[in-house]
């Protein structure tokens, strides 16, 4: 279990101040200065010792991304921080936003000065009104203390901070539907190539980060890579906040270790299965669009990107669901088949018309109205989606339901057996 | 330069370059939906996927650019079930109405299904239904077959350069419209109807009137504007379907104007069909023979006392006989600028779009005089609007401010602001001078002022000393607006010391005592006088209405001919269909005409025809290529007035007897200039 002086966002909970002057005395913007003049090149480095992998889902080491962007450009480069979170059951960057917003800001200088940009634009979900009001406050009290603006944080690097607010589509979370949206176009995916380290926003050299990673770089750079590096697993290191819902006893935010069992922490922050462990039936790891596990699965599994990769699911953005035995896992995945349904940008052919197919399917099996070979129609259609798609909002949308047949098929087989069985009796 | 493989052959290409182009330069045919190479790439419709090794999902190969040792398998089982995928997927929510929908047999969709459709369909759910949508009078919409290429609000926002259509809503509700219901301001729209690879947009004439397979399909040339677009006439029996570009990168590319396609449909209408003679003050039926005889003796009589007037629709062929049978009377009182137009004709430098209207893509400054290109030549205006979006291009305009496609800078509508110019004392002169390849575009209508051939001789000094025309470039662009203006030109078919008002006068005088009207019908036939009108044409318009004899002619679709553009471009238009009843080849009558009148001309056969004509120009013995023009002193010095010059087109869509006799013309004006739509009907006092 993760050691209290080794956490990172010691407001998580939002028992201290959001303001200045608390997050001054959290350690925060404590000579901001010293850790920019080490320079860009050490910042990089010292991001990619710490074995960070991205908190947004994909897990993609940040330290390695920070180093796509050019070192000379003519054009400006920008950083994007992707504040619009949206995927079912996450819920880790609105507290960060909520109670901690100036960690995010000094990340927002710091990552912003080691990719040579002057402006960083943190685009948060319209939904979270008052968490980007927590944002704005907090940018205006770093502009008035000259923590941002010219020579911000006496580092003598310009930069400034835009937050804009997103309209409330959860495709925006996409990294180049968000630049889309930040450039005030329909928010769908672009192509890629160009990658936007390449041609982001504005066509200009972007990086897009996740609050939680570009919140944990100051405290990282701070205290030292192998600090963090020395938690979690190897290539699964330092903290993550995970996001535990369902049928637990106590629903919480926890920052923890990378690699703490599955059962460990719903246990022990979470109070448990409601029930007892016993009456689990099914653990989401990693947000709405991760697989599935059962509790055979649940029982052993630790909570890090390559431990759930290898039961075939993800950690993604660490959202944890837990569903107990009362749950109709069937009726739940139809549910997500229609929200990705409906997040889906329609613009490539697989993923909308597809998310609907699958949606209008998952809502028959979910009554038992469906044959059984359709299960195995839904999988073939399952694939014809993934990997098709231009981002990855169209796998998303099939690993759900491939996470249910993998795991459960004998259920909705019965299910479908069941309708027959009364249809015909009927 | 990368090198790649594709389906195990060996390709070096140019950086940048797609998987898809370089596939397409192998041969090797991928099929596609939402690409298109005059547009961006969105890669939306996934169709094109191919395995590239190394990758673990399949690429769209129209978006990815080619490197250095990819391996591409067009054709591998991982291509050929992602395709299958995408397939299934475009047609779930397709309708299966093939039978009864126009694009039926030239459908994107039919074809690329017959390659990777199954069999049966899988999907047993309801398919999606999507409310039509209105897009004016030219298209028709039937938007549940709709596949979401968005080919058509590209084809609006990059090359018709008006952001008319959006897509509204996301998932499986995204709906392609215009969202405010109105008719689609472009003179470009009935293209959406081409671009669409399936039959969500269709023409709205030609719903349910012709299969493709029924249809006699030639290729000609479009007379509606003085561009000389190539287009393929679709014919069933006697009757034009419809008319469709066909591909000249010099000239139109693959698109088309609005009214070069659809007012057509005036073909049928207000037909002369057999030749009338006036007896007791009313038009009456004659035979040929009454009137060939009657037509050759009033010529006769007249002899050098005898004019003609060539109208805008008018092959060389007829225009030669014409001239030939004029010259052979000994009268020389020839006019084709039948619109009052009032330039030099006697150096083809000073009536030719000599930068060509491909070389509009070098130009990086461009000058547009007393001119709205986007009604006079749509399709030069989207060549302007092409080099805009593409590398950036200053345009200026001197006259009433034209509502173009792309940004313009307003000097001023007068002529005064050219002579400025022309000084040097304007701002603009510096801005000509320090151009690579500027250009000075004169609107034929420039000149159709009192003063026209010192506004002419203007316009040349104002290129002359801004360096419009140097070593190696002239942009020196005049602009016709009609198509058998340049023809009748290169014919001399116009007074050097002389204009339309010339011979307005000499009717009024009595000094003319026969006009022939081969055509013209933009003149002012009251000032015609006394004098005995023959009215050649196939149109009851305003010519005909004038005449004392009607000898009933073909339209360009009806007869071989061939027309110049405004760049001095010769090109063959084909006949497609017969003329109606009665009615006959324009130079056949002219022929049968030189007998009686004492002038027989030398030639019987087309061929014949066709190789007089090769003598009398060089430009019609260099045929479908531009014969450059060598720069001369033309105009007349002298003042100019300061007045405002005056757009000549006030309506686009009814500048000539064919477009004012279409039915779909009068649509176009009722609903997008007028803005009287069935929509706007249905609008109650408080609707918005």
């Amino acid at each position: 279990m993760l050691k209290d002086q080794d956490r990172i966002f010691t407001n998580l909970f939002g028992l201290e101040s959001f303001g200045l002057q608390a997050a001054r005395a959290r350690g925060d913007w404590d000579n901001t200065a010293a850790i920019i003049a080490k320079g860009r090149d050490a910042i990089i480095d010292e991001m990619k010792q710490s074995g960070m992998r991205g908190r947004g889902g994909a897990g993609f080491p940040t330290g390695l991304k920070w180093s796509f962007m050019p070192k000379q450009s003519e054009k400006p480069c920008y950083l994007v921080v992707n504040a619009d979170e949206g995927e079912p059951g996450t819920c880790k960057d609105r507290d960060i936003m909520r109670h901690d917003p100036h960690k995010l800001i000094e990340g927002c200088l710091i990552a912003g000065f080691a990719m040579g940009a002057h402006a960083a634009y943190i685009y948060v979900r319209g939904e979270f009104y008052d968490e980007g009001s927590s944002v704005q406050k907090a940018i205006d009290e770093a502009y008035e203390a000259g923590l941002l603006g010219k020579n911000a944080a006496g580092s003598g690097w310009d930069f400034d901070v835009y937050l804009h607010r997103g309209a409330g589509a959860y495709l925006c979370g996409e990294e180049t539907a968000l630049i889309e949206s930040l450039e005030g176009k329909k928010g769908q995916p672009r192509n890629k190539p160009p990658f936007p380290a390449m041609a982001g926003l504005y066509a200009c050299p972007t990086t897009v980060n996740n609050v939680e990673t570009i919140a944990a770089a100051p405290t990282i750079l701070r205290r030292g890579s192998a600090w963090f590096a020395g938690l979690g697993r190897p290539k699964n290191n330092g903290t993550k906040l995970f996001c535990i819902s369902g049928h637990v006893n106590n629903p919480c935010n926890v920052e923890e270790e990378m690699g703490i069992p599955l059962k460990e922490i719903i246990e022990k922050h979470a109070g448990g299965v409601r029930g007892g462990w016993d009456n689990l039936l099914a653990v989401i790891p990693g947000g709405s669009s991760t697989p599935m596990l059962p509790r055979e699965i649940c029982d052993t599994v630790l909570m890090d990107f390559d431990s759930l990769r290898d039961v075939k699911s993800g950690l993604g953005t660490a959202a944890i669901i837990v569903m107990d035995k009362s749950t109709d896992l069937v009726r739940a995945i139809a549910r997500l088949a229609r929200f990705y349904m409906h997040e889906s940008c329609g613009q490539c052919t697989p993923c909308r018309e597809g998310t609907g197919w699958m949606w209008r399917v998952m809502e028959r099996m979910a009554r038992g109205n469906a044959k059984i070979e359709e299960i195995d129609m839904l999988l073939d259609v399952t694939k014809e989606i993934e990997g098709h798609t231009i981002c990855a909002h169209g796998d998303a949308s099939t690993w759900p339901i491939q996470g249910l047949f993998r795991h459960f098929r004998p259920t909705v087989e019965q299910r479908l057996r069941d309708y027959t069985a009364l249809t015909k009796a009927a | 330069m990368p090198k790649l493989k594709i389906d195990n052959v060996e390709i070096e290409v140019e950086a940048g370059t797609s998987i898809l182009q370089a596939a397409e330069q192998l041969g090797v045919e991928v099929p596609r939906f939402c690409y298109h190479e005059r547009m961006s790439v969105p890669a939306n419709c996934r169709m094109c996927l191919v395995e590239l090794k190394g990758s673990p999902k399949p690429v769209a190969s129209c978006a990815m650019p080619c490197g250095d040792n990819m391996e591409v398998f067009t054709d591998s089982d991982l291509t050929r079930k992602a395709r299958k995928g995408v397939m299934e997927m475009l047609l779930i929510n397709h309708p299966l109405d093939c039978p009864i929908c126009d694009q039926g047999g030239e459908c994107d969709l039919q074809d690329q299904a017959l390659g990777y459709g199954f069999d049966r369909g899988r999907f047993a759910e309801n398919k999606r239904a999507v409310q039509d949508k209105y897009m004016g009078p030219l298209i028709k919409t039937i938007m549940t077959r709709c596949i979401h290429c968005t080919r058509c609000i590209r084809f609006c926002d990059e090359i018709a350069g008006v952001s008319a259509l959006g897509a509204m809503g996301r998932s499986e509700h995204m709906e392609i419209g215009t969202y405010i219901e109105a008719a689609i301001g472009s003179e470009l729209s009935g293209n959406l109807a081409d671009v669409c690879p399936v039959g969500a947009l269709t023409h709205k004439p030609y719903a349910y009137t012709a299969r493709p397979w029924e249809l006699r399909k030639t290729d000609s040339i479009d007379v509606m504007d003085a561009v000389g677009s190539n287009i393929r006439v679709d014919a069933r029996g006697a009757e034009v379907m419809r008319v469709l570009p066909r591909l000249n990168e010099d000239v139109n590319e693959e698109w088309l104007a609005d009214k070069s396609r659809w007012a057509v449909d005036g073909l049928t209408k207000r037909r002369l069909d057999r030749p009338f003679a006036r007896k007791d003050g009313k038009l009456q039926p004659v035979s040929w023979s009454d009137a060939v005889a009657l037509a050759g003796a009033k010529l006769k009589q007249a002899g050098a006392k005898s004019a003609a007037i060539v109208g805008d629709l008018v092959d060389a062929e007829s225009i030669l006989a014409l001239k030939d049978l004029m010259t052979g009377l000994g009268s020389s009182k020839l006019e084709c600028r039948q619109s009052g137009e009032k330039f030099d004709p006697s150096q083809r430098a000073g009536w030719l779009f000599n930068p060509t209207i491909a070389g509009l893509e070098q130009a990086d400054v461009v000058l547009i005089v007393g001119s709205n290109p986007r009604w006079e030549a749509p399709l030069i205006d989207a060549r302007l609007r092409k080099r805009e979006r593409a590398l950036g291009l200053k345009v200026a305009v001197i006259g009433p401010k034209p509502n173009l496609t792309y940004p313009v800078e307003h000097l001023g509508t007068g002529a005064d602001v050219l002579q400025a110019i022309a000084d040097g004392t304007h701002p603009f002169a510096q801005v000509l001078k320090s151009a690579q390849r500027p250009v000075l575009l004169l609107g034929s209508g420039a000149t159709e002022r009192d003063d026209g051939l010192a506004v002419h001789a203007l316009a040349r000094r104002a290129a002359e000393a801004n360096g419009v025309v140097k070593d190696g470039w002239n942009g020196f662009a005049f602009l016709h607006r009609a198509a058998a203006r340049v023809g009748a030109l290169e014919l001399g078919f116009a007074q050097r010391d002389g204009d339309l008002e010339t011979l307005y006068r000499g009717c009024e005088s009595g000094e003319i005592e026969l006009v022939y009207l081969l055509g013209a019908d933009e003149i002012d036939t009251s000032r015609l006088g006394r004098a005995f009108v023959i009215y050649q044409g196939h149109h009851g318009d305003v010519g005909a209405h004038r005449a004392d004899l009607i000898l009933a002619g073909a339209a360009w679709t009806e007869k071989h001919g061939t027309y110049v553009n405004t760049e001095g471009r010769a090109q063959l238009a084909r006949q497609a269909s017969f003329p109606p009843g009665e009615a006959r080849e324009d130079w056949k009558i002219l022929r049968a005409v030189s007998e009686p009148a004492g002038a027989t001309l030398p030639y019987d056969t087309l061929g014949a025809v066709r190789k007089r004509l090769s003598l009398q120009a060089a430009c019609f013995a260099n045929v479908d290529r531009v014969t450059p023009a060598s720069w001369a002193s033309f105009g007349r010095d002298g003042a100019v007035a300061a007045t405002p010059f005056v757009l000549p087109i006030d309506n686009y869509y009814m500048t000539d007897p064919v477009s004012r006799a279409s039915p779909t013309m009068a649509a176009c004006v009722r609903e997008i200039l007028e803005g009287d739509t069935e929509e706007a009907k249905k609008k109650t006092g408080t609707h918005g």
